[in-house]
């Protein structure tokens, strides 16, 4: 499986991405975000880092690069693509998944361990996996998610929240939400299922020694889809 | 042609909560003001040349409509005035 890693100015964890990927047995490139061509990968990742500084807004740069055009290409083929921390930023500013990440609610920027519950596994990053708690890493200061209450009603009832924020044993408390995001997502998907984005970080805990293995389940899962391919199942 | 300066205001639509407004207003209140609500944005000045004052707008619109203002969250206002 060839999977694209993008890089923009300020993209930091693409390397890290590119490392878990060869653990799961995956091919990753690297590719500079101002010639991308996507075509001939299997899946496509906008991993996390500062583009462009967060100026103006998190994402909104790197959101008008030659790369989101290559993007959106590759969404109407239903190509898989997730974005991590500041990749879903960028997919919500280019519009390939809805709402938006504001500053967390207390202001503070968060670096830290949290649980999150899978609700939709009908996305190739989640296929199987519905129903785990999983614990990821988190590094961000604007992952609080909003949108209009018809959105939030529509994404709920369409089943496109993928990861939730909750405690331990599953429950989504107000104390397990790092950053006051609305409903305490964490992480959903398109309508499809083929574009998923989500705050923390799988890239880090995808070994013993980094503290954590289950970001190693969704990249799992992605080389897992191949076996399968076929275009995305849409979400119930 | 001529020098247009436009003056691009970007504030969070009113249903948005806005912590940095929040912080703001708190802040003040420790001053001792009777703060009763506080709203945070930003200012971006663009100076272009344009053959008019309404193309001058109209290009003013279309930077916030594309890039300086995210419609899910945020409103913007335009201000054009001629050098």
């Amino acid at each position: 499986m060839r999977i694209a890693v993008l890089r923009f100015p300020g993209t930091w964890s693409e390397v890290d991405f590119a490392h878990a990927l060869s653990l799961v047995g995956a091919e990753a490139d690297i590719l500079w975000h101002a010639d991308a061509d996507l075509r001939g990968y299997d899946a496509a990742i906008v991993p996390g880092g500062f583009t462009y500084g967060d100026y103006l807004r998190a994402g909104a740069i790197a959101a008008i690069s030659p790369a989101a055009a290559e993007l959106r290409r590759a969404d109407r083929e239903g190509m898989p693509i997730l974005g991590s921390c500041n990749g879903f930023q960028i997919l919500c500013e280019i519009g390939l998944l809805p709402g938006a990440l504001v500053r967390n609610r207390h202001l503070e920027f968060r670096c830290d361990w949290v649980h999150m519950r899978i609700e939709n596994d009908h996305t190739p990053f989640t296929a199987g996996l519905r129903g785990e708690i999983v614990r990821m890493p988190i590094a961000h200061g604007e992952g609080c998610w909003v949108a209009d209450d018809l959105t939030l009603a529509r994404i709920e009832a369409n089943g496109q929240v993928v990861f939730r924020y909750t405690d331990e044993r599953g429950a989504a408390t107000v104390e397990s939400n790092p950053n006051g995001s609305t409903a305490n997502i964490a992480g959903l998907a398109n309508t499809v299922g083929n574009v998923v984005g989500l705050m923390p970080h799988p890239e880090r805990c995808s070994e013993e020694m980094l503290g954590g293995t289950d970001g190693r389940k969704v990249l799992e899962a992605l080389t897992a889809s191949r076996h399968n391919a076929q275009a995305p199942v849409p979400v119930q | 042609m001529t020098d247009f300066v436009a003056t691009i205001r970007v504030r969070p639509k009113a249903e948005v909560r806005d912590p940095q407004g929040e912080a703001v207003a708190g802040a003040l209140r420790s001053l001792g003001m009777d703060v009763a609500d506080v709203r945070t944005g930003k200012e971006i000045v663009v100076r272009f040349v344009a053959p008019d004052a309404s193309a001058a707008r109209t290009v003013a619109e279309k930077m916030g409509d594309e890039l300086l203002a995210n419609p899910v969250i945020e409103e913007f206002a335009v201000e054009v005035a001629a050098e």
